[in-house]
């Protein structure tokens, strides 16, 4: 037995037009649990997908090496088979299935003839629950459990598997610090018993406490492997490494001119849409200047989205309090079409989902926020709407033979041009564009930045919500951060460094409590 | 301006990929039309055309509020159970009460209305889905239509109210052996198609779009000019111009024009299209909702209305299975299971194509079990042809 449970080397791994992984190494010791820390979009999912089969071997390049030998895995169950399960973010567990049925479902415990033996399948699933500390009875559906239980039941449905490696993507972002506190606990046992956990987070204090070593990823690349054992292995060293790149000349040049205040939100609280008490957006309050660009850091669920969808006419959540100001006076915003009234536009993170009628024309698309400008009684005049199509398409330069193609015909930098040609049309004050530079490539992001500062060059105000930082220190002229649903600062981008604020995005609610 | 042949070629061949959807549909209707002229030679004759618009106008005309329900990916299991109330309650008024024929007409449409109402209610804002609503209302209309006959039939209705399904109007300039007055109207049918075309091409070319080379524009116009005057000649020589085709005319032109140019059209298609975006674009989802269902009320009660009239009677049977025969008329038009896609013309070629088949096989006295096994399977192979065309469609971009 070697002391290295798991070795990738030299992983690259190419999607079209993208390199997400690039002659990546990660070296696991057995029995340890080994951190892997990042920016959203680094390459961790990416290098665990790997791992586990969902891109099967041959569709990278470098080698695993597992328990001492060389593994090929075609699919996500010959990795469960040599002991490795992932539990994702997303939890793949069926609500409506009791926990033992979720815990035995594609492993049934099969008793005579072929049939599932319920009494040993509830038997064994409440000797899994106890090793995860669990005391629930097996038949209560899934649905009706916390998430923290949830998680929990994630964990022994991977113990169930005989698990040698355990690996888990941002276990506790949903969870609430009891659950948190609970699930670390139990990751510890685990590794008294053997189990080596890989742990992706965005919880660097979490981190710190439970890791031994961590492996920082950056634009698809290891940057270093450190013990936490190590003299100068600190929440600040990670920072440093997650974020450590030069801004180069990814950014078209803009001369700031700030006018008059045009969004003012004061004491916003948003609350989860189904989980009663969840505060999900907790007192925040913001301004934002005509032809001034603000940016909104955020982690993965921080609450940016939901900030954003919360004040765009309530589109997400429920116990909504705090008050908007749009150019000093108080407005009232209780639907979308309401807020397009009042000159607020937003451009949604998934533009597949929420931002585009994939299988209609591109020019009903653009038109389709704004339809009200085009017709008369009524009835839409369809060359106007055309005309207006076509200004756009040349505009933004949206690359497509002709404006009556499909939307889902467009690559992404072309679809998001779509999107924002959609909320320009409606001739907004306010523009909250959310990740608009997601999933796109390099040139077509600098024609977006190009698009938003021709925005504010025309006194628009812009809103732009990120979890890249270059991107924001790039384009934005003040930036507030957002952790775990409170703002917890404010930097105008002269003092703004990515250190700085990846030191605001990570501060913890009792942490902030116990600094005030 | 000259025009080359190698130019018309691919004319034709844009003005065909740009319709794919449809013009397969389109083909196999011209196919099934042709096959079935040179089976039976009556198949053509002016009575046996007339008689095809008389008995499937009802079907055309829930197609119509079907397909709205279809693009705004709900669907109304009710329609039938709806024309059977609405035929209930108009000859409760008008054979019972004794009421004049319009105000049995009026008591349809109000019906139809309530209908609409209660639906769109239950669907748009409670957000019970549409299925489950209309299966309920398919129970609980045939219930009500029950009621409303004392589980017998009723008949016969006065002659104006039997004339609206059944009546013509011809006569009005004479002529031997063919109305001329029917032949006028189609006259004037085609040259009102041809200026709206023009007029639309001027507005294209004024907005410096893309427009159909003139050659091909011109021989567009003739072909359909020529086809439906051909039609009109053949009902001249029957009865003249039935009624019902002036209402379905009326009915398949404005709904075509509200799907494609108004915005409570658009905002269908954006709802079936996707219904998140939709709702963060503004559009008042349930509002839309609502109202499509309203419209299908009314539109079944007119179907219940004429059908009501061109049996001469109103039976607690009435209507059976209509609902399915409106919903397949769709869906064999290039209509989208999943919403967002479909046109009127396209539910109306697959209404008439199911039309076309059933009075072809009665003609060559195919028996009842046959044809249901036939239209089924034309169902089938519609929509699997529609499914791969889309397949390939995406393979070669």
């Amino acid at each position: 037995m070697t002391s290295e449970i798991l070795e990738m080397r030299s992983i690259t791994k190419t999607f079209p037009g993208v390199k997400a992984l690039q002659d990546v190494t990660l070296t696991v010791r057995r029995g340890e649990i080994h951190a892997i820390c990042g920016e959203n979009g680094a390459g961790k999912s990416t290098l665990m997908k790997v791992l586990s089969g969902v891109y099967p071997h041959g569709t990278y390049e470098g080698e695993i090496v597992y328990d001492g030998d060389e593994v090929r895995f075609g699919s996500i169950n010959d990795s469960e088979a040599k002991g490795i399960v992932i539990i994702h973010q997303e939890l793949a567990l069926v609500p409506y299935l009791s926990v033992a049925e979720n815990i035995f479902l594609g492993n049934e415990v099969r008793g005579r003839r072929g049939m599932i033996d319920w009494n040993k399948a509830n038997h064994e699933a409440t000797r899994l629950m106890e090793r995860v500390g669990l005391h629930e009875n097996p038949t209560t559906p899934i649905g009706q459990l916390g998430v923290g239980k949830q998680q929990l039941i994630e964990i022994a449905k991977a113990l169930s598997k005989d698990v040698k490696l355990l690996i888990l993507d941002e276990p506790t972002a949903a969870l609430n610090d009891h659950d948190s506190e609970h699930l670390l606990g139990l990751l510890r046992q685990l590794k008294d018993q053997g189990i080596t956990s890989i742990m992706i987070s965005h919880k660097l204090r979490e981190l710190t406490e439970i890791a031994d070593t961590v492996t920082i990823i950056r634009d698809g690349r290891t940057i270093e492997t450190f013990a936490m054992t190590d003299p100068g292995a600190n929440e600040n060293r990670m920072i440093r490494g997650m974020v450590g790149r030069d801004l180069e000349h990814r950014f078209p040049e803009r001369e700031s001119n700030v006018g008059d205040e045009v969004l003012r939100v004061e004491h916003w609280t948003v609350h989860h849409p189904t989980q009663e008490g969840r505060v999900v957006i907790d007192d925040a309050s913001f301004t934002v200047h005509a032809g001034e660009v603000v940016g909104i850091a955020g982690l993965m669920g921080a609450g940016r989205t939901e900030l954003a969808m919360s004040l765009f006419g309530r589109s997400y959540g429920r116990g909504i309090s705090g008050q908007i100001f749009k150019d000093g006076k108080p407005i009232d915003v209780p639907d979308v079409s309401a807020a397009i009234e009042h000159g607020i536009a937003y451009a949604t993170e998934d533009r597949k989902r929420f931002g585009l009628n994939l299988i209609q024309e591109i020019r009903s698309n653009i038109t389709s926020a704004g339809l009200d400008r085009l017709a008369n009684r009524g009835w839409v005049n369809g060359n106007e709407e055309l005309k207006v199509a076509e200004e756009y398409r040349a505009s933004l330069k949206i690359r497509t033979p002709s404006v009556t193609v499909p939307a889902g015909k467009l690559s992404g930098g072309n679809q998001q041009k779509v999107v924002l040609a959609k909320w320009l049309f409606t001739t907004p004050d306010v523009l909250i564009l959310d990740e608009p530079t997601r999933g796109i490539d390099v040139g077509a992001k600098y024609e977006i930045y190009t698009i938003i500062n021709r925005m504010v060059a025309d006194g628009k105000a812009v809103v732009v919500i990120s979890s890249e930082l270059p991107e924001l220190l790039g384009t934005c002229d003040r930036i507030y951060t957002l952790a775990f649903g409170r703002i917890t600062g404010e930097v105008p981008v002269a003092e703004a460094t990515q250190e700085r604020l990846m030191e605001l995005m990570t501060i913890e609610r009792d942490a902030k409590d116990k600094a005030s | 301006m000259t025009t080359t042949v190698a130019e018309v070629g691919v004319g034709v061949r844009n003005l065909v990929t740009r319709n794919v959807r449809q013009s397969g549909i389109f083909v196999a209707f011209v196919a099934i039309f042709v096959l079935f002229a040179v089976l039976k030679s009556e198949f053509l004759s002016p009575g046996n055309l007339t008689n095809i618009i008389l008995q499937y106008s009802y079907v055309l005309i829930l197609a119509t509020g079907m397909l709205m329900v279809i693009v705004l990916g709900q669907i109304d299991l009710s329609v039938g159970a709806v024309v059977a109330l609405t035929g209930a309650v108009a000859a409760n008024v008008v054979i019972k009460e004794h009421a004049p024929w319009y105000v049995g007409v009026l008591a349809a449409l109000a019906v139809g209305l309530l209908v609409g109402c209660w639906q769109g209610f239950w669907v748009a804002y409670v957000g019970i889905p549409g299925f489950i609503v209309t299966l309920a209302g398919m129970l609980l209309f045939r219930g009500l239509t029950y009621m409303v006959l004392g589980n017998s039939s009723l008949s016969p209705f006065n002659g104006t109210y039997y004339r609206i399904a059944n009546g013509f109007i011809n006569g009005w300039f004479g002529g031997y052996g063919i109305d001329v007055f029917t032949v006028v109207v189609f006259a004037i049918a085609v040259v009102g198609y041809a200026v709206s075309q023009w007029r639309t091409r001027r507005a294209r070319i004024a907005y410096q779009q893309s427009v159909e080379p003139m050659p091909l524009f011109l021989a567009k116009l003739v072909v359909v000019g020529a086809v439906v005057l051909w039609f009109g000649s053949q009902l001249a020589r029957s009865r003249g111009l039935p009624i019902v085709l002036i209402l379905l005319a009326a009915l398949i032109i404005g709904y075509s024009i509200v799907m494609q140019r108004s915005v409570f059209g658009r905002h269908i298609y954006a709802i079936g299209g996707n219904l998140n975006a939709a709702q963060l674009s503004g559009v008042k989802v349930r509002r839309i909702t609502f109202w499509t269902f309203v419209n299908m009320g009314v539109l079944a009660s007119v179907a219940g209305i004429v059908f009501s009239a061109r049996t001469n009677s109103a039976q607690p049977g009435a209507g059976n299975m209509f609902e399915l025969d409106a919903i397949a008329a769709c869906f064999i038009g290039g209509a989208s299971t999943s919403g967002g896609v479909g046109r009127i013309t396209g539910a109306m070629i697959g209404g008439l194509l199911m039309g076309v088949l059933a009075n072809g096989m009665q003609l060559l006295g195919w028996g009842q079990s046959i044809q249901l096994v036939i239209k089924g399977i034309v169902l089938l192979l519609a929509v699997a042809f529609d499914v791969w065309n889309r397949r390939r469609a995406e393979a070669t971009r």
